[in-house]
């Protein structure tokens, strides 16, 4: 297979009640990733697109074809994943296997929602066709339970207190939001403290607002090349070393691992692997922290901490700028923001513009940083995982 | 290739309080909600059985927010159950006051029943789904 490199990066503003149709922000960050990496839209193959709940949001179904048609790529081949808030990596992952396999030298990936004009009921009720409609959802099922019930159970198998895990879980919203003041495009530029964390509405026990990232609107584009075509666009082409996907069943049938999730150490062994690298490789982790606890299941599981342990890390600080592994340096799913289409996307073009060093002015560079994980997840049974390497 | 055990035979049986899994000829586990294939080995020689209906809460959470048209159920406690055969299920508690319900109902025993979602404008039928009350 072929090395393929991502040459070009356009993102929105993430936020609430966006005044833009999809199709509009996602083609304005298009027209952003395909004018960094100097070509035109007649130069796109084909196009790839997350998005999940187009038809609730806006009554638009197949935007793919609409938006590629938008941006001039006429009649290329047009492509839309769903597989709840993984839908963007999926598209990055599929559209880098037809580049490598040398089908395609030139593809666009695009990821776009707008949660917020479904309101927070409907987005609610939408949200939770993620989980089996028919075994779990009668019971009520809802994602912040998901993180609720893997939260008392984390507490359980680890022998861990549940104040002491409150707090640790705490921590992580208190990181997360105090990047994102550093991030343009992030939706929420608000520091908050544990205290914040700890007196906010209790959504689902023990998960409280502050746990949980908001509904978002917002796009994020790249453009991938084959490294032929990289090296004659760009100075500084960022390759996927690896890139991984595993699929899981409902809740329930993943009891043998819960709360571990299976399919994600599947998933990123599947891109450490390709890539040669190990967990101690890594520079920096753009993970799936839709809720605080899904963020310490998500660091021990891509391998970064002993299981149980990735709270004490956050309040020690290692995953801070200057610490063992720095993450969610954008401010993560829980203040960047989390439109569930473009979110994996997103994460690419975090990792992209870290390994080309253009953090600097926004004051959170990773200094030095050679390589990258993104660790996506969507509902109870897509993991998608990638490394990106400037090496 | 037919299902042994279908979701509306499923239902069907949850609906009269009886738990019904597939017990597979091959590795001799139980897979509970069914599916096409055992759980555990992939195997399709099963048979449907009836299960026990009891268990032990594995872990649990009161929500307080509820999905469009579902909110006059707050707040309401899904536990998720380890079944004496085996399996876990996702299910309500139905035996405490969702407010009072902490750490300590992990490891309690608890007994199946059912209550039935009506369902809304996007599902396919009204649907049993477990409601367990934990045995004193």
């Amino acid at each position: 297979m072929r090395r393929v490199a991502i040459i070009g990066t356009g993102h929105s503003q993430f936020c609430f009640n966006s005044p833009k149709t999809s199709v509009e922000l996602l083609s304005e960050v298009a027209m952003d990733a395909i004018q960094e990496a100097s070509l035109t839209p007649k130069d796109i193959q084909a196009v790839n697109v997350g998005n999940v709940l187009g038809d609730f949001e806006e009554g638009q179904g197949m935007i793919q074809s609409f938006f590629a048609n938008d941006i001039g790529c006429f009649n290329v081949a047009a492509s839309r994943f769903e597989g709840a808030c993984a839908s963007g990596s999926m598209a990055v992952r599929d559209a880098v296997m037809w580049v490598a396999s040398g089908y395609y030298d030139i593809m666009l990936v695009g990821g776009v929602e707008k949660c917020t004009a479904m309101g927070t009921p409907l987005a609610t009720r939408t949200f939770s066709m993620f989980g089996d409609a028919h075994y779990e959802f009668p019971a009520g099922f809802l994602f912040p339970a998901v993180f609720a019930l893997l939260a008392h159970l984390y507490a359980s198998r680890y022998g861990i207190p549940l104040e002491v895990l409150k707090d640790q879980m705490a921590a992580v919203s208190v990181q997360s939001h105090e990047y994102a003041m550093k991030n343009p495009n992030a939706q929420l530029h608000k520091l908050i403290t544990k205290e914040d964390v700890l007196n906010s509405f209790t959504v689902s026990t023990p998960i409280q607002l502050h746990d949980a990232c908001p509904f978002s609107d917002g796009a994020a584009a790249v453009v991938i090349a084959s490294a032929e075509v990289a090296k004659k666009l760009t100075s500084k082409p960022v390759y996927f070393a690896g890139i991984g996907q595993a699929s899981s069943g409902k809740l329930s049938s993943q009891s043998k691992y819960l709360p571990r999730i299976y399919a994600r150490e599947l998933a990123c062994q599947q891109s450490y692997g390709m890539a040669g690298l190990t967990p101690q490789d890594m520079d920096l982790c753009e993970l799936h922290d839709c809720f605080s606890i899904a963020a310490l299941i998500a660091a021990e599981g891509l391998g970064f901490f002993e299981f149980g342990t990735s709270g004490s890390a956050w309040l020690r600080g290692e995953t801070r700028l200057g610490g063992k592994i720095p993450i969610n340096i954008s401010g993560g799913l829980k203040a960047k923001g989390h439109p569930i289409g473009a979110t994996g996307v997103s994460q690419v073009v975090e990792v992209t513009r870290q390994l080309r060093g253009d953090m600097v002015e926004q004051g959170r560079q990773v200094e030095g940083a050679k390589n990258g994980i993104i660790d996506t997840l969507g509902g109870d049974g897509v993991l998608v995982s990638m490394i990106l390497t400037n090496q | 290739m037919d299902y042994r055990l279908t979701f509306q035979e499923y239902n069907k049986a949850l609906k009269k309080d009886r738990l019904l899994g597939l017990k597979c000829n091959d590795c001799g586990k139980i897979t509970c909600p069914p599916m096409m294939v055992c759980g555990e080995c992939a195997s399709t020689n099963h048979e449907v059985v009836t299960l026990c209906g009891k268990g032990k809460i594995v872990t649990f959470t009161t929500c307080n927010i509820a999905a469009e048209g579902r909110e006059n159920e707050n707040p309401y406690t899904i536990v998720m159950v380890e079944l004496d055969e085996g399996p876990w299920i996702m299910g309500n508690l139905v035996s405490m006051d969702p407010k009072k319900v902490d750490m300590k109902v992990i490891g309690k025993p608890v007994t199946v029943g059912h209550r039935v979602y009506p369902g809304d404008k996007y599902s396919s039928q009204p649907m049993a789904r477990p409601a367990f009350c934990i045995i004193e």
